[in-house]
């Protein structure tokens, strides 16, 4: 299959400042660096992490809400690095985002309607009855009562404004969305029926998804693949089987180590190994491997050399010394 | 007679548009070294109810309509401010969600954990200072000697939620509140305290009441769980029970609308609609609007916990049918 969306050594760096103020001095902060990752045309990938890891932040860069400091990015067969704010335009609406937040992401001040036809006005539509029957189509399509266009997003509940952010990101038929986490703010309850619904879209669609999030009971429904990223690097991609009954890197075996069981005969306390210790800063991450301050296999060459992403099994990419000794 | 007993709480809010209950006829008991998990979503209550516990919550606003809270044979329901401080910290001690925001953040850690066990006994701030790296040793917090001097904000999330554990047992209390303990924290994190609550139960036989949404936080804690739906509780049961034969249909869409590790379900049972403010709660049964197994009846009058055997109740007037 081919991708649709392509990173290749993509980095991010922030400057911070810091020090005493008679000392100023910045450092970067490594939220992504030098990630290579292929999302291909109609699946999901998921990208999990803790907090931290530049998952967010590598899904800005993919659709270019944030400038990358190295690397380069593909979009549908063409390099978008680079490119104009003009240039830019055509291939903007081709990718949208959904955020987290639905409270944040919506202004209060504006009807469901405004908010939903923006983008289209923002590419050239004019808000005539073509326009605005293409905002009601958008609101079915989430399964919005057409009466919705008229309210205010304080008038709906934490499921619904998901909604409304959902049509917003698919009224210009985007063919790649990056779901920035878009159900972690929602109850338990409610977050199935946003699941639901955007599998229901991308069927309907034929949308490819990034699916960011740190829920991985969640990312496993969802995704077809699944990418690990652990302080700025990706240490594991794979088919989401794979991922999850065969993890290779001991960081991802952690992670779903971690995740409770809903079995409380089967009750992970003493039985698993867990890593301990805490996530490093991004400002100063470890020398070679990054993951060598926590790793329960960690062997002197983790600590000088950093482990390439290599494909031990077909399709299987992981980053680790252990899998791929040098 | 159990360390806690909750009888009929009932806590009302003070409102522009009224008085709007927030948690309704809440009863259960806690006994010393159990782990009781509260599962809800927002606007269940789980908070407000270990809140009116603590005797934390501003009156007015706040006012216990009605019931009683004991502990360790003690009515804390309508006790006096000094004598409920006594109590908060030695006897019951509460960790929140949001460790940030509930540690100062101009004291260092070690003057934190001091002030705590200043407040409750009379020893020497040699003694203090020697408890305190106690605590901190208890809770795994690496060179504690050297961290006392710590400010909150030179450490990681999960450091200073230890820190906040660390707090709440420098009196020894016999009964331990979490609420969210683990909820801004990131899964290795979470799954590490979670182990520090149960080693700390185990050594200490401390009772905790860990207050959650999370499901699989309380299969992996709880030794009882009460289910609270929009200011009630639906169902109780031992947590073994709970997940295997859940009875309440509330109970059952919670445990069947997330995804799990364990299994593959091509579609998530999603539950209908979205949980009722507390202004604008449903007639009878509250969770009647969203269930799929609703009869007129259950809009009549709200239905009644009721035990099916010892341990195991359930708010459904069609348990029998259901079950």
């Amino acid at each position: 299959m081919t991708a649709l969306v392509s990173a290749t050594g993509l980095t991010k760096h922030f400057a911070v400042r810091g020090g005493s103020f008679l000392r100023r001095h910045t450092t970067a902060l490594r939220a992504v660096d030098g990630v290579d990752l292929q999302i291909r045309s109609g699946e999901t990938l998921g990208l999990v992490g803790e907090s931290g890891c530049g998952k967010s932040t590598l899904g800005r860069l993919l659709i270019r809400l944030i400038e990358p400091t190295g690397g380069r990015i593909d979009f549908d067969g063409h390099e978008i690095t680079g490119l104009s704010t003009k240039a830019m335009r055509q291939h903007r609406r081709a990718m949208q985002i959904i955020f987290q937040d639905p409270y944040g992401a919506l202004n209060p001040r504006m009807s469901v309607e405004d908010i939903i036809m923006e983008p289209l006005l923002i590419h050239g539509a004019r808000a005539d009855a073509a326009t605005r029957a293409k905002v009601a189509e958008a609101l079915r399509l989430v399964g919005l009562p057409a009466r919705a266009a008229q309210r205010f997003p304080h008038e709906f509940s934490g499921g619904q404004r998901q909604r409304v952010g959902i049509a917003r990101a698919l009224v210009l038929n985007p063919k790649f969305v990056v779901c920035d986490e878009p159900v972690s703010a929602l109850d338990v309850s409610v977050q199935a029926q946003i699941v639901n619904l955007l599998q229901d879209l991308q069927k309907e669609l034929g949308l490819t998804f990034l699916f960011i999030a740190h829920d991985l009971s969640v990312v496993k429904h969802i995704s077809d693949r699944v990418a690990v990223m652990y302080l700025g690097k990706v240490v594991e991609v794979a088919e989401k089987h794979a991922i999850y009954s065969a993890p290779q890197h001991p960081y991802t075996q952690a992670l779903i180590a971690a995740v409770p069981v809903l079995r409380p005969q089967d009750r992970a306390r003493g039985r698993r190994v867990r890593i301990a210790g805490d996530i490093p800063s991004a400002l100063n991450p470890p020398s070679g491997c990054r993951f060598h301050t926590r790793c329960p296999h960690v062997m002197p060459i983790c600590r000088v050399q950093e482990p390439a992403l290599t494909e031990p099994a077909p399709a299987h990419h992981v980053a680790c010394h252990l899998v791929n000794p040098v | 007679m159990s360390l806690l007993e909750v009888r009929d709480l009932t806590t009302a809010f003070k409102t522009e548009r009224g008085e709007v209950t927030a948690v309704e006829d809440i009863s259960f008991d806690l006994d010393e070294g159990e782990i009781l998990g509260i599962v809800g979503e927002s606007g269940s209550g789980k908070s407000v109810t270990a809140l009116t516990i603590m005797g934390l919550l501003p009156q007015p606003p706040a006012r216990v309509v009605r019931g009683s809270v004991h502990f360790a044979g003690e009515l804390l329901t309508g006790m006096s401010e000094t004598r409920l401080e006594r109590i908060r910290g030695a006897g019951i001690s509460m960790v929140f969600q949001e460790p940030m925001t509930s540690l100062n953040p101009v004291l260092t850690i070690g003057e934190q954990i001091m002030e705590t066990v200043r407040a409750h006994e009379a020893i020497s701030v040699r003694d203090q200072r020697l408890r305190a790296i106690e605590m901190l040793d208890r809770v795994g917090i690496p060179s504690a000697v050297r961290r006392l001097g710590d400010y909150p904000h030179q450490m990681s999330g999960g450091q200073r939620q230890r820190v906040m554990i660390a707090m709440a047992l420098a009196c020894r209390p016999r009964l331990l509140i979490a609420d969210e303990p683990t909820t801004a924290l990131d899964v290795t994190i979470q799954a590490q305290v979670l182990d520090l609550l149960m080693d700390l139960r185990d050594e200490l036989g401390m009772a905790i009441m860990i207050i959650t949404h999370n499901m699989g936080v309380i299969a992996e804690t709880a030794d009882r769980v009460l289910v609270m739906y929009a200011g009630r509780i639906v169902e109780q049961a031992p947590v073994a029970r709970l997940f295997d034969r859940p009875l309440h249909p509330y109970t059952r869409g919670l445990l069947d609308c997330v995804p799990t590790l364990e299994q593959d379900r091509n579609r998530l049972v999603a539950i209908p609609g979205s949980l009722p403010e507390p202004a604008r709660r449903p007639a009878g049964c509250r969770f009647a609007p969203r269930c799929g197994h609703r009869i007129d009846a259950c809009s009549a009058a709200i239905p009644p916990l009721v035990a099916v055997d010892a341990s195991h109740a359930s708010a459904c007037i069609r348990t029998d049918i259901l079950a």
